[in-house]
């Protein structure tokens, strides 16, 4: 690695203070504060606290509701990060065969996906409009009355397709690039080892695009567990009584709707180890399987 | 092992860039061709299109008795060296060398074995667990040609494999090649720009030229009878000094000399002369035909070479170091070392004073200067 030389070593520091105090502000203090406020009960109308211990804890791990939603949302982030990964990198690898060599075109298309993903977004929640949705009609045509907002199931799948379908425009260009940075001589010497194509993509394709799909598997995590909150919110529209939410749902819900500040401090402690043993697991053994150039 | 047969093939990329144009070359079965040209001359794209990585855009190419233009790289039942070795940075040494083996569900005793034998011959036994980035560019390089070796194919292909390899590593690579070719006896087709990589590793050697076959021939074939002035620049080092002179009946008029042939070439009036550096003598005051007026000399050790001018054409001549440099110097050469080229299109005129060992330095009349 190359060492730079500062001329106070004070510098450094300098340089990285913005950072820090951004991540200091909007994450240490928040993550101290609700891991302080975890271990009280609030009272509803601000009129003090009581120290409850770990009993937050114990109401909240064993609720069967919050277990209930524990599971959807581990169903849900699995289904949302493999098909948001499975379709994009399906899509990349038929894009990246047409477009070698014509950089114009590749760069059209890049541009055009690097600005969907709100667009994109937009769009999935208006697939499932309960008026205008065209899916919601598609679904009628066939018999099914799809009742988003309202019915567990159709809520649920609405949501894993809009977050799906918002995901795969940022895993496609990653996937795209991942693959465009595999040297032309490696596929031909490939071309000329393995006669099919399924072959050479699960033989070379796929370990050469290792950090790459390392990286976004860690990033479509996070991202089916806390930014899907956004779908979730339009879908749910705060009548969470019938239909299925994740876990950060509930933190939201129960923090500010019921709020039992708490119980969701308790609740996101419990998110933040969850995140925190899930990122250490996937550094240690996956990583270590990963080949870096 | 096969014969290789390149038909009429021609390469038009989109756009209308011509590379490669009509080139036929027939090549035996466990002969060593070597593809030799300037860069950007197309040797690259003709050997990609035989090994079926770039589509021919019109021709044949025949591999053994089987015509390849629409059968894919995998089924050409070729092997090709790349330039950057393009090893399969996930995989070991022996995963390498295996892949093509699986792949083609060989069985696994016989890949083990194979890889041990390719390993033994290109001493890459201690490596086989390592991973390409954990070798020296001299043992990627063999592995690339281990990869090569394992298949045992009709034809190996190689793309400058030894231009990434600093001067010494490359040329006992170019040693080891060589003779495990010969040991093989593989069919082989080598692209380089160094014309004396081609030079001590072709069977024969295919000049190439502005994507055209500018000679085919033996190197020491072409080496002496270049066929066009500009495979005479090409291949020797130095390149061969082109001069223009004056041909009357069968007298050489060069610069300020006038030189007696002792035969007429088939041509009169202006031609290019072909002077290798090394066929030219040097004589102190005015002994020689030429007179040499000397610029500055390149010491190389066993020889020099010395850059002048001869009348206002430079001239550069290679003699022994242990020779004095004189004051006043002038060159000779024997007349049947002379080449003669069409002083319009370049190609060789043959005459019959050529290669016929000249008893004595011709006469000479050297004009006033
Ligand atoms: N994909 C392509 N599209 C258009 N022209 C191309 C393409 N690939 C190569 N060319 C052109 O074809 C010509 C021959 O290229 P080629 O790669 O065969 O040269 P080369 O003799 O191998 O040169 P070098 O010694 O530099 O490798 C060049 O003029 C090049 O610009
Ligand atoms: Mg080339």
């Amino acid at each position: 690695m190359k060492r730079v030389q500062f001329s106070s070593p004070y510098l450094p520091y300098l340089f990285i203070a913005p950072q820090m105090a951004i991540i200091f502000v909007f994450f240490y203090w928040p993550s101290v504060q609700a891991i302080q406020s975890s271990f009280y009960l609030e009272d509803p109308f601000g009129f003090g606290s009581t120290f409850v211990g770990l009993s937050n804890y114990s109401d909240a791990l064993g609720s069967v509701q919050y277990q209930s939603i524990a599971r959807f949302t581990l169903l849900f982030t699995v289904l949302v990060t493999f098909l948001s990964l499975g379709i994009g990198m399906l899509l990349a690898v038929k894009a990246d065969a047409v477009l070698k060599g014509s950089s114009t075109y590749k760069t059209l298309l890049i541009w055009v996906y690097a600005i969907a993903p709100p667009v994109a977004g937009l769009m999935g929640m208006m697939f499932f409009d309960q008026h205008i949705g065209p899916l919601v009609k598609l679904a009628a045509f066939f018999g099914w009355d799809m009742k988003v907002g309202l019915n567990y199931n159709d809520t649920a799948i609405a949501m894993i397709i809009v977050s799906v379908w918002k995901q795969i425009p940022y895993n496609f260009i990653f996937i795209l690039s991942g693959l465009q940075g595999i040297p032309v001589s490696i596929r031909e010497a490939a071309a000329i080892d393995c006669r099919s194509g399924m072959r050479r993509f699960w033989t070379m394709t796929l370990p050469l695009l290792a950090p790459t799909a390392f990286f976004l598997l860690i990033i479509n995590m996070t991202y089916s567990l806390f930014d899907t909150f956004g779908v979730i919110d339009v879908m749910v529209k705060d009548k969470a009584a019938n239909n299925p939410i994740t876990l950060v749902y509930k933190v939201y819900m129960d923090g500010f709707r019921g709020n039992d500040l708490g119980g969701s401090s308790a609740q996101s402690v419990i998110l933040m180890i969850v995140v925190f043993v899930l990122t250490i697991f996937q550094f240690r053994f996956i990583e270590r399987r990963v080949h870096y150039n | 092992m096969a014969s290789i047969g390149i038909k009429d093939v021609s390469k038009i990329y989109n756009g209308g860039v011509t590379a490669v144009s009509s080139v036929s070359i027939d090549i035996a079965d466990g002969e060593f061709i070597v593809l030799v040209g300037p860069s950007g001359c197309g040797k690259s794209t003709l050997l990609r299109m035989v090994a079926g990585l770039e589509a021919i855009s019109e021709g044949s190419v025949t591999i053994g008795d089987r015509v390849v233009n629409e059968v894919d790289p995998a089924d050409r039942d070729i092997a090709m060296v790349f330039q950057n070795y393009a090893l399969y940075p996930h995989m070991s040494v022996y995963e390498n060398l295996a892949y093509g083996l699986k792949n083609r569900r060989t069985p696994k005793a016989e890949i083990d074995a194979r890889v041990a034998e390719a390993a033994r011959m290109l001493e890459l036994q201690p490596y086989l667990e390592r991973k390409p980035r954990a070798l020296s560019g001299g043992q990627r390089q063999r592995v690339a040609m281990g990869r090569a070796i394992v298949r045992k194919p009709s034809a190996f292909l190689f793309d400058e494999p030894l231009s990434n390899l600093d001067a010494k590593l490359r040329v006992s690579m170019r040693g080891e090649i060589k003779r495990l070719q010969r040991r093989v006896g593989t069919t082989s087709i080598y692209v380089t720009h160094d014309q004396l990589e081609a030079m001590t590793l072709a069977d024969r050697l295919v000049v190439l030229s502005g994507g055209k076959i500018e000679q085919i021939g033996r190197p020491l074939d072409v080496y002496h009878r270049p066929a066009t002035t500009f495979v005479a620049s090409f291949i020797g080092s130095p390149a061969m000094n082109l001069v223009t002179g004056e041909l009357h009946g069968s007298k050489l008029a060069l610069g300020p000399a006038l030189i007696d042939l002792g035969a007429t070439v088939p041509t009169q009036g202006a031609v290019t002369v072909g002077l290798r550096a090394e066929d030219l003598h040097i004589h102190d005051g005015t002994k020689g035909d030429l007179p040499f007026r000397i610029d500055y000399v390149e010491e190389l050790g066993s020889q020099r070479l010395v850059h002048g001018v001869v009348g206002d054409q430079p001239l550069v001549a290679a003699i022994p170091s242990e020779i004095p440099l004189p004051e006043t110097a002038s060159l000779s050469i024997a007349t049947a070392k002379l080449h003669f080229f069409d002083s319009k299109s370049g190609q060789r005129i043959d005459w019959v004073g050529e290669g016929a060992i000249a008893a004595s330095i011709p006469a000479m009349e050297v004009a006033a200067s």
